[in-house]
């Protein structure tokens, strides 16, 4: 390895900023990534990479993004799915990297349901 | 499946549901062969189980009886002039290969290892997994053991972290294919 040294760097900074483990804060909104074969397959990779990047890049400490399994609708995948404390599941369905970070912006951070990429209008 | 990384990816997921506490990857390329080995310590298979796993309609799902990671991991390594193996036994894990004729026109081309790698920590940061892929003469590796313990006690996934595997695999990757 070439650069353990920056890894304990990031350990200590992390320590320095340590926020709530997200898991443990109910307020957490939880952004579940479809990642089975079908998932994979559909393109689920990038989709969960864009998620993670923009959960990053926005420094949400409340959202938690994590992977499933078969959601159950293999030709809609990949299926990106928002449980935000107090509201409905939303599942958005033929999911990209564009379409999932506008996700977590609209919805995730503004609360505001991306209607268009839903199951509901899919179906 | 449109990268032999993203069957990776697929294939060790097996390996995390089987409760593995580790997962070995290799990459092995040479002589016009690359050869897949995907091994680990999980519970393993049963032998009638283990004679079927081939066959998409055999699967540990409940919800329907249909598994496609390992069919389609067998053909595309078929396609491409090469060969698919599993062995495995109740208690003692699993470990697959598969092999691909490099110079063969179906022959998949890898992807992004470093997003496969990076896929697999985040959804499994408590597992450890090991990568290895050598080709003419490098060596590009990953060692989650190594790396939890100079984390002491910080997560793998850690954004930064994980930011880091994904640079850190990147930049192998790059000198292997030099």
């Amino acid at each position: 390895m070439k650069s353990i040294e920056e890894l304990k760097k990031i350990r200590e900074e992390t320590l320095k900023n340590i926020n709530l483990r997200k898991e443990d804060n109910e307020h957490a909104v939880r952004v579940v990534v479809g990642m089975a074969t079908c998932g994979i397959a559909a393109g689920a990779r990038p989709v969960l990479a864009a998620c993670l990047e923009e959960v990053q890049k926005r420094n949400l400490p409340d959202v938690a993004v994590t992977q499933t399994g078969c959601i159950g609708v293999c030709r809609l995948e990949p299926i990106v799915e928002v449980f935000a404390p107090g509201e409905e599941k939303v599942t958005y369905v033929k999911m990209t990297p564009e379409k999932a970070r506008r996700v977590i912006a609209e919805h995730v951070v503004n609360k505001q349901v991306v209607t268009e990429y839903t199951i509901g209008a899919a179906e | 499946m449109k990268e032999l990384s993203l069957h990776i990816l697929d294939i060790a997921m097996n390996s995390v549901k089987a409760g593995a506490s580790l997962v070995e990857i290799g990459l092995e390329e040479a002589g016009g062969t690359l050869t897949l080995t995907v091994a680990d310590n999980g519970r393993g298979m049963e032998p009638e189980f283990l004679a079927s796993v081939a066959d998409p309609f055999t699967t540990t799902r409940t919800t329907r009886k249909v598994g496609m990671g390992i069919p389609l991991l067998k053909l595309a390594a078929e396609q491409a002039g090469g060969a698919f193996s599993i062995e495995s036994a109740p208690g003692e894990g699993t470990a697959l290969t598969a092999s691909f004729q490099t110079g063969h026109l179906d022959n998949p081309p890898l992807g992004d290892m470093a997003a496969t790698l990076v896929s697999l920590i985040q959804g499994s940061p408590g597992i450890d997994f090991t990568y290895t892929h050598t080709a003419g003469g490098g060596v590009s590796s990953l060692d989650t053991r190594e790396l939890r313990a100079a984390l002491d006690g910080v997560p793998l996934d850690t954004p930064d972290v994980l930011a880091w595997i994904q640079n850190s695999i990147e930049e192998e990757e790059r000198g292997l294919s030099q």
